[in-house]
């Protein structure tokens, strides 16, 4: 892999719905240790941007490098792909299925073709690391939602992955479990775990992220450090936005 | 012969008893073979029709595809549509002497059930698995499962738990309705009824040994299916692991109030 080259790329990116644009000509990278956290109104298409890095959509236009490789291409291997880059889902998307442990277990043995033992070691290592481990015979409906979260993440980081996803992983959790997820992935960024995060956590995104992406309408209207996005946002839709956040 | 209902009850038991009990016994062999069978037909059919097919897949695939689920559907829609005797008939004594075929009555009828519950069963089968969440299916796909992957270990175990009620349902219909299959000849259980029933001139107390022997037959399967089910739902509780038990011990947080619950 190339000493400079980034380890996600996104050019010239648009999606249509039909006849709706929801993407217009998305630009951004992602280097190694990097924690984007990726802002913006609701409907300005952060989900849908997330979603086509991980190939869940196929973006209209544009191309997606995965270490200068176009994962748009055609004969990709999309699922090997997925493998090396997660995601974690606003609704968990937990397999009903399967116990906690055996959720942190299935892509290790199936995907990655591990064997059992090492599989179940690297599942417990990652659910201690998320609070879960006493929990690795529950089904996934008779635990809390910031328990499912938690539990996503590691079946998520059990893969893994070089890059992590996350969208609105706290939206839909009562606000005393958000400070359990919150707390988890704030130690993932600190041991420098490559993350791109979509939230609506501005205090969370101020701390954690090492770039902010504001979007609105499709576009990403500004980008910077977090000190210049929270501090001195040049644009007027992002001085708009987030002062509506600061007023609650 | 006795004069009271129950004696001649008795009576047709004694001297038919046997002969019917071995027709149950066809009757609950051709069901249970003919929905296992059916079950296997509808699941392959069902999850070939839910394969879904993407803009950049190769024309040649996707024409295929499209050939081999209109295939199905026809297939579906035929059997769901024609009457089971009329199929019998058509099959035993036309289809097969034509394609040169010489299956045994038994044979046939483990055939002819089979693919009729199987075009039931795609239909059920196919709503299964559209009925689960598409949650699942992005949470496999997030982890790098393919199509095959993902149907296999996640959605296809879900919808199965979701539609044993439909199969026992199924099960239960072709115990009653193997009776059909009479029109060719297989000796099950009402087949026997009429024979015994004609001997004896005495129907009333013939079928009421039949409907309770149908009854006996339908009732314990459906008691066995909802132990089946609530076997697959697992146990309602969970214990949680302690941390003795668990090789690393440095969890990062500890939650020492909710391991005292136990529950
Ligand atoms: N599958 C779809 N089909 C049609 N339109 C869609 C689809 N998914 C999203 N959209 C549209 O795309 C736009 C952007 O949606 P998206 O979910 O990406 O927004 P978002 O920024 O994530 O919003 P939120 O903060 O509410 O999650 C919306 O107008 C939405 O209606
Ligand atoms: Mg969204």
């Amino acid at each position: 892999m190339a000493e400079n080259g980034h380890v996600l790329e996104v050019r010239h990116l648009s999606k249509a719905f039909g006849k709706h644009v929801v993407l217009r000509d998305i630009d951004f990278q992602v280097d190694t240790g990097d924690v984007t956290c990726i802002i913006g109104a609701s409907g300005s298409g952060k989900s849908t941007l997330l979603r086509c890095i991980n190939m869940l959509e196929t973006p209209t236009t544009g191309e997606i490098l995965y270490h200068e490789k176009d994962i748009t291409d055609h004969g990709v291997n999309v699922p090997a792909y997925r493998s090396r880059v997660g995601m974690v889902f606003q609704s968990f998307n937990l397999f009903n299925n399967m116990t906690v442990l055996e959720n942190c277990m299935v892509g290790q043995t199936k995907v990655l073709k591990k064997g059992r033992d090492e599989a179940k070691k690297n599942a417990m290592r990652y659910l201690e690391k998320v609070g879960m481990a006493p929990y690795i015979n529950a089904k996934p409906r008779q635990i809390s939602g910031g328990q499912k979260q938690r539990v996503a993440i590691a079946r998520a980081l059990a893969m893994e992955p070089e890059v992590l996803l996350f969208d609105e992983p706290t939206s839909a959790l009562d606000p005393q479990m958000v400070g359990e997820v919150l707390a988890v992935m704030r130690t993932l960024a600190r041991e420098g775990i490559t993350m791109i995060i979509v939230t609506h956590e501005m205090a969370f995104a101020r701390d954690v992220s090492s770039h902010v992406v504001f979007m609105a309408d499709g576009v990403i209207e500004e980008e910077g450090s977090p000190e210049e996005i929270f501090g001195s946002p040049k644009k007027a839709k992002t001085q708009e936005f987030l002062s509506r956040f600061i007023q609650g | 012969m006795p004069t009271d209902f129950l004696g001649r009850v008795m009576a047709v038991f004694e001297r038919y008893g046997m002969s019917m009990l071995q027709g149950a016994g066809v009757s609950l062999q051709i069901a249970l073979v003919g929905t296992l069978i059916g079950c296997i037909i509808g699941f392959a059919v069902g999850i070939v029709q839910t394969i879904p097919t993407q803009q950049k897949d190769n024309p040649v695939k996707k024409g295929g595809l499209w050939l081999v689920k209109l295939i199905l559907n026809a297939y579906v829609e035929f059997f769901r549509g024609t009457p089971m005797m009329a199929q019998a008939m058509f099959i035993y004594y036309g289809l097969f002497p034509l394609m040169g075929f010489n299956p045994s009555m038994r044979q046939s009828a483990y055939f002819i059930l089979s693919i009729n519950t199987g075009a039931y069963m795609a239909e059920t089968v196919r709503g299964g698995i559209l009925s689960i969440d598409s949650g699942q299916t992005e949470g496999a796909k997030a982890i790098g499962m393919t199509h095959v992957q993902l149907m296999l270990y996640v959605i296809l175990p879900q919808a199965l738990r979701n539609i044993m009620p439909q199969i026992g349902n199924n099960l239960i219909i072709n115990i009653k309705d193997s009776c059909v299959l009479s029109v060719i000849g297989v000796a099950e259980l009402l087949y026997k009824t009429k024979a015994a029933a004609g001997a004896l001139y005495m129907n009333f107390e013939t079928y009421t040994i039949t409907m309770i022997v149908y009854f006996v037959m339908t009732f314990t399967c459906s008691r066995i299916l909802r132990w089946m089910e609530n076997r697959m739902d697992g146990s309602d509780n969970y214990d949680l692991a302690t941390t003795d038990t668990l090789a690393h011990t440095s969890g990062m947080y500890k939650y020492p109030d909710e391991k005292k619950e136990g529950k």
